[in-house]
């Protein structure tokens, strides 16, 4: 059996254990716990006038009721605005419960403890709350014009304004390289609103421990070690008095990394003045009105472009809408104006965004985040230029790569990470070329004339795109060797199921020359690891791969130090091979890792066998040194930290081939081709598994999800019923194929690959639908209907 | 989403049944498959002050299947008259209507009268049973009535089941000799309710020529809308029928409105060409041919 794990496509581990219903999401734990249910606002805009709990008092099991006026302290100020910018110049976060305004459906009001679920759901069903209505403000361009405000204080519902402008050769400004250009393009492009419903929606389950004046919460987060420190300064907590533990989290896709939200503080806060154990476990609909959405963008867009199809300048105005609240800054719109770049050098480019109030759900990161949208706009300026010159699409595209021997490629600009936006390493003409020859570019059009023979419309489309991976600011990692020879690994970024148990044991078991079978791996629970940031922007593979990979290598250097010593041997020539040290080339002269694991631990107590072997009067310990070295530690472990100077940039492109019904005017998806390059692949198999959920994501994008709301603010679609998450039998089957160009930036030569799968789909889709329909698209998703009425206004 | 307080009674018989749905009178709600009336707890949209479980009444399962056509007792799940190959000999529709109702495991669950009680427009059952001229079983303590199709769908999601009153089955005429019938949807997601469908009924004469041809449309009014298309179609082979002009004739009667899945006109749009693929279908069923 080998040990060089990594790169290979090992089956998930955790996935036994999932699949067969024996993993513990939240709900799953606290079974005796009392259950919170809030009373959210049925209006989009409106004072609180007066709030009557009186006749909830008569629900039996009804253990108390709260609202803003009884939140002491910290919890009484608005929600922590997580990542403040220069430009956020009006940045906004809501009440744990609503204070005097609610400024969207769904805001949570009332807060109730009662027994069970159904009981506190009735309760909540008799307060009484009565509300001034207020205009609400719904649609970006009903926001920017300013006349009824979301926020009285926030002139113009502007929350943000960003301008970053890049100048061309010559100095040339993206306006007067346009100006000077061959030729121009002007065009308007819609991105609708989509969210990121997780199967699993959020939830907190808090035990309070009176005699130890401790908290253990459990949430369905992505940063349980942010969470922690929310919590403990809300309630005022020393931090080592409070634990974080994320259990199973069924998806997040970014939403859970939004911190903390109402309910996180409030349900532990509760558990302690109650002294009884709380839980709240979101429900379908609450996820919809009182999480976070996200993708709604207007682009405005002026392109300059020779004879080639090279641009020359770019200009981009975006207006973002961001919702109620901004308690996530304004990542979004930054990724999106600079992700929007792409694989290609754009001359001059100029991009504006401003950050518009609505008063609909918040808008913070879903996979992709903001990078879809940014895709969209360029991939769709490419096909109008490829169409204006007549040209082929693909090869518009190769006519503005970076190319291989212009890495690192410096944008110019600043990224979401506040920090240089610097490509580190691409091969963008081999990915391209590789897309082409999979999904049959050059001979799709006999295969167009084909169908078309048949009455058949087919039609073929491109999209690609780079993805800033692995953002800092840090992780780390944790790795014990027992003296059972057992390896634990802990990192303190969370799962939701991208597959860490397998992929951290992959690379643990590689660096350290153990079986997989000996490494456990703990994530997301801060009592095994303190120091994390979370897990978001395909960033854990990276930060918590190269820290854990660290770690080993210390752990590894310490093991061949002390079986150097039993083995009278020069550590140089020794190798770890199946959980055993042994002189390279003479497996006979070796010694288990598990001896080494009891060796590195001088004991006074032999509780078993092997730690006999460890005890004072064992070994032919030398009598002029002390039993621990100096500079050494007890114990066969390590820990490090893995913090990147800037992003690594994964890139991909992705081909669909459509079919339109021209009757009914169905969009099928025939086949789906994806060429993704991640960097050096950890486990093959789940990356693709990450592309293929991140298309199927993204198909939901192109062809099925919005956010329906009606001009008083209501979300008409806030059910899966209505809001159209593709199923299995609208997924295509995906063709993948991989590049690895290694990341020079860290020890694995690894990039993220998380959310990479949705972020080109709606571009792709739309460039196909396009060819097969000869119309233009200036707007996703795109549904029959929608395709009817472009038909007949062609 | 958790339903409000209700009683609860689950009868053992039928006469149980009909004693407690006579002494709850409007405040019951009959439960057998659950899979309409359970989500419209949950999210409080209903909250009946008693919900009479009849999943343990013996007798109400039944698919009985005759050359007149398929008697299908109230606790006859979806999945087991979609299964029954002698309902789908005595009418074919039964099981081409079903295919497209949602999802295997709602099928699984999911009673075919239920769905005709619950009345969704968009539903696929209903316009199977007004397509074929069906009826209805309702009884109560006071005795049982046989309600027709056309009298019995009164309004979106509205019957003419009244308090105290259980549907206890439903009856699926067949057709006569050289009948074809075929239903066509087209669905935002697979298993979703239709955006817009038809089902279809063609009968031939002696000379394969079109005696008589009908279609159901779902999601286009507020109960399952019938046209008659005979004349349209004219006495004609059905290998030369026009169903483009016959299409033309649906789309006059129907009245649809928009949602926030497709417009009004898509809808009108979509049913003239389902109803023209249906017809097709049907007739080429009724001259024997597989469609």
């Amino acid at each position: 059996m080998t040990t060089k794990l990594f790169g290979e496509p090992v089956r998930r581990r955790e996935d036994a254990r999932l699949i067969t219903g024996q993993g513990r999401y939240l709900d799953d734990l606290g079974a005796g716990a009392l259950a919170a249910a809030f009373v959210r606002s049925p209006h989009a805009h409106a004072r609180i006038l007066d709030i009557d709990v009186s006749a909830a008092l008569d629900v039996e099991g009804l253990v108390a009721i709260y609202t803003w006026e009884d939140l002491p302290g910290a919890l009484a100020e608005p929600l922590p605005l997580l990542i403040p910018h220069p430009a956020l110049t009006h940045g906004r976060t809501a009440y744990p419960l609503a204070r005097e305004i609610v400024r969207h459906v769904g805001e949570p009001v009332v807060m109730v403890v009662a027994r069970d679920r159904y009981l506190a759901e009735d309760a909540c069903a008799l307060i009484r709350v009565d509300y001034e209505i207020l205009k609400p403000v719904v649609g970006i361009e009903e926001a920017v014009r300013g006349v009824h405000l979301v926020h009285e204080d926030v002139p113009g519902n502007v929350g943000a304004h960003l301008v970053q402008e890049v100048p061309g050769p010559g100095g040339l400004t993206a306006r007067e390289a346009i100006e000077a250009a061959p030729h121009t393009l002007e065009f308007r492009l819609d991105v609708e609103r989509s969210a990121c419903t997780p199967l699993e929606g959020k939830g907190v389950y808090a035990r309070w421990d009176a005699d130890d004046g401790s908290l253990r919460v459990y949430s369905s987060t992505q940063t349980s070690t942010s969470v922690r420190m929310a919590i403990a300064a809300k309630l005022g907590l020393p931090l080592p008095k409070v634990e974080v533990i994320a259990p199973d989290v069924g998806g997040g896709f970014g939403v859970k990394i939004v911190h903390p939200w109402p309910e996180e503080i409030l349900v532990p806060w509760a558990a302690r003045l109650l002294n009884r154990e709380v839980k709240w476990t979101e429900d379908r609909r609450e996820h919809f009105v009182s999480s976070s959405h996200e993708r709604g963008q207007v682009q405005h867009v002026r392109v300059g472009f020779d004879d080639d199809g090279r641009v020359l300048g770019l200009e981009v105005e975006i207006l973002h809408d961001h919702g109620a609240y901004t308690p996530y800054g304004i990542i979004v719109p930054i990724i999106t104006s600079t992700q929007l770049l792409g694989p290609y050098k754009v001359g001059a480019y100029r991009v504006e965004f401003s950050s518009i109030y609505t008063n609909t759900v918040q808008v913070t990161p879903y996979r992709g985040a903001g990078r879809p949208q940014g895709v969209f706009c360029m991939e769709r300026t490419m096909d109008r230029i490829a169409a204006h010159l007549g040209r082929d699409r693909t090869e518009v595209r190769a006519a503005n790569f970076i190319q291989p021997d212009e890495f690192p490629y410096d944008q110019g600009m600043t990224f979401q990470d506040g920090r240089p936006l610097i490509y580190d390493s691409g091969d963008y003409p081999e990915a391209l070329r590789m897309l082409k020859e999979l999904i049959g570019w050059d001979s799709f059009p006999e295969i167009k004339a084909r169908a078309a023979a048949e009455g058949r419309r087919v039609g073929i489309g491109v999209g690609c795109y780079v993805e800033g991976t692995g953002v800092g600011p840090y992780e780390g990692g944790h790795v014990q060797v027992t003296s059972d020879g057992r390896v634990h690994v802990s990192t303190g970024l969370t799962s939701q199921g991208q597959g860490h148990e397998t992929v951290f044991a992959q690379i643990a078991a590689t660096e350290l020359g153990v079986p997989i079978e000996k490494v456990s791996v703990v994530t997301g629970d801060t009592r095994r690891f303190g120091y994390a940031v979370g897990t978001f922007a395909s960033r854990a593979a990276v930060m918590s791969g190269n820290a854990i990979a660290l770690a080993c290598r210390k752990v590894r250097e310490k093991a061949l130090r002390i079986a150097a010593e039993a083995l009278e041997a020069d550590p140089r020539d020794l190798e770890i091979t199946d959980g055993m040290v042994h002189v390279a080339g003479v497996p006979s002269a070796s010694i288990p890792l598990a001896t080494v694991a009891v060796l590195s631990n001088p004991l006074r107590y032999a509780f078993d066998e092997e730690a006999k072997r460890a005890t004072q009067f064992a070994g032919p310990a030398s009598d002029d040194r002390p039993p621990v070295a100096e500079g050494e530690e007890p114990g066969l472990e390590g820990r490090d930290y893995y913090s990147p100077v800037r992003s690594t940039f994964a890139a991909g492109m992705h081909a669909a081939i459509v079919e339109t019904d021209p009757d009914t005017a169905e969009i099928r998806i025939l086949r789906y081709a994806v060429v993704h390059d991640c960097g050096r692949l950890i486990n093959p198999m789940i990356v693709e598994g990450q592309i293929h959920g991140g298309v199927a994501q993204g198909v939901g994008g192109a062809l099925y999800e919005k956010m329906v709301y009606d001009e008083h603010g209501q979300l008409l679609n806030a059910s899966f019923m209505d809001f159209l998450m593709p199923y299995a039998t609208e997924v295509p089957r995906i063709e993948t194929a991989h590049l690895e160009t290694p990341s020079p930036l860290n020890p694995l030569g690894i990039k993220g690959a998380g959310e990479a799968g949705v972020i080109p789909v709606s571009a792709v889709i739309a460039s196909a639908v396009e060819d097969a329909e000869g119309i233009t698209i200036a707007r996703m998703p795109i549904s029959p209907s929608d395709l009817h009425h472009l038909r007949l206004e062609r | 989403m958790k339903p409000p307080p209700f009683g609860y009674h689950g009868p053992a018989t039928l006469g149980e049944a009909l004693d407690v749905l006579a002494e709850t009178g409007p405040g019951g709600k009959v439960l057998a498959g659950g899979q309409s009336l359970i989500p419209l707890l949950n999210m409080r949209l209903a909250a009946p002050a008693h919900i009479i479980d009849v999943n343990r009444v013996p007798g109400l399962d039944g698919i009985e299947a005759r050359p007149s056509g398929v008697r299908v007792g109230a606790l006859a799940r979806h999945a087991a008259v979609e299964r029954s190959p002698e309902a789908a000999a005595a009418q074919p529709l039964l099981r081409q209507a079903l295919r497209l109702v949602a999802h295997p495991v709602i099928r699984n669950r999911g009673t075919v009268v239920g769905s005709l009680v619950h009345a969704d427009p968009a539903a696929e059952m209903p316009a199977v049973l007004a397509l074929l001229g069906g009826s209805v079983r309702l009884a109560s303590r006071g005795g049982e009535r046989e309600v027709p199709a056309a009298e019995f769908f009164t309004g979106p999601m509205e019957s003419a089941l009244r308090p105290g009153e259980l549907a206890v089955s439903a009856f699926f005429p067949a057709l006569p000799g050289r009948s074809g019938t075929a239903f066509h949807e087209v669905a935002r997601r697979h298993g979703d309710y239709a955006v817009a469908g038809v089902a279809a009924a063609v009968t031939l004469d002696e000379d394969f020529r079109i005696a008589a041809a009908r279609v159901a449309c779902v999601s286009v009014g507020p109960v399952p809308v019938v046209v008659d298309v005979t004349a349209a179609c004219g006495p004609r082979p059905a290998a030369s029928a026009d169903w483009a002009a016959v299409a033309g004739a649906v789309r006059d009667r129907i009245e649809p409105e928009g949602d926030i899945h497709a417009t009004a006109d898509y809808r009108r749009h979509l049913t003239g060409v389902l109803a023209a693929r249906a017809l097709r279908d049907a007739a080429s069923a009724a001259r024997g041919e597989e469609s």
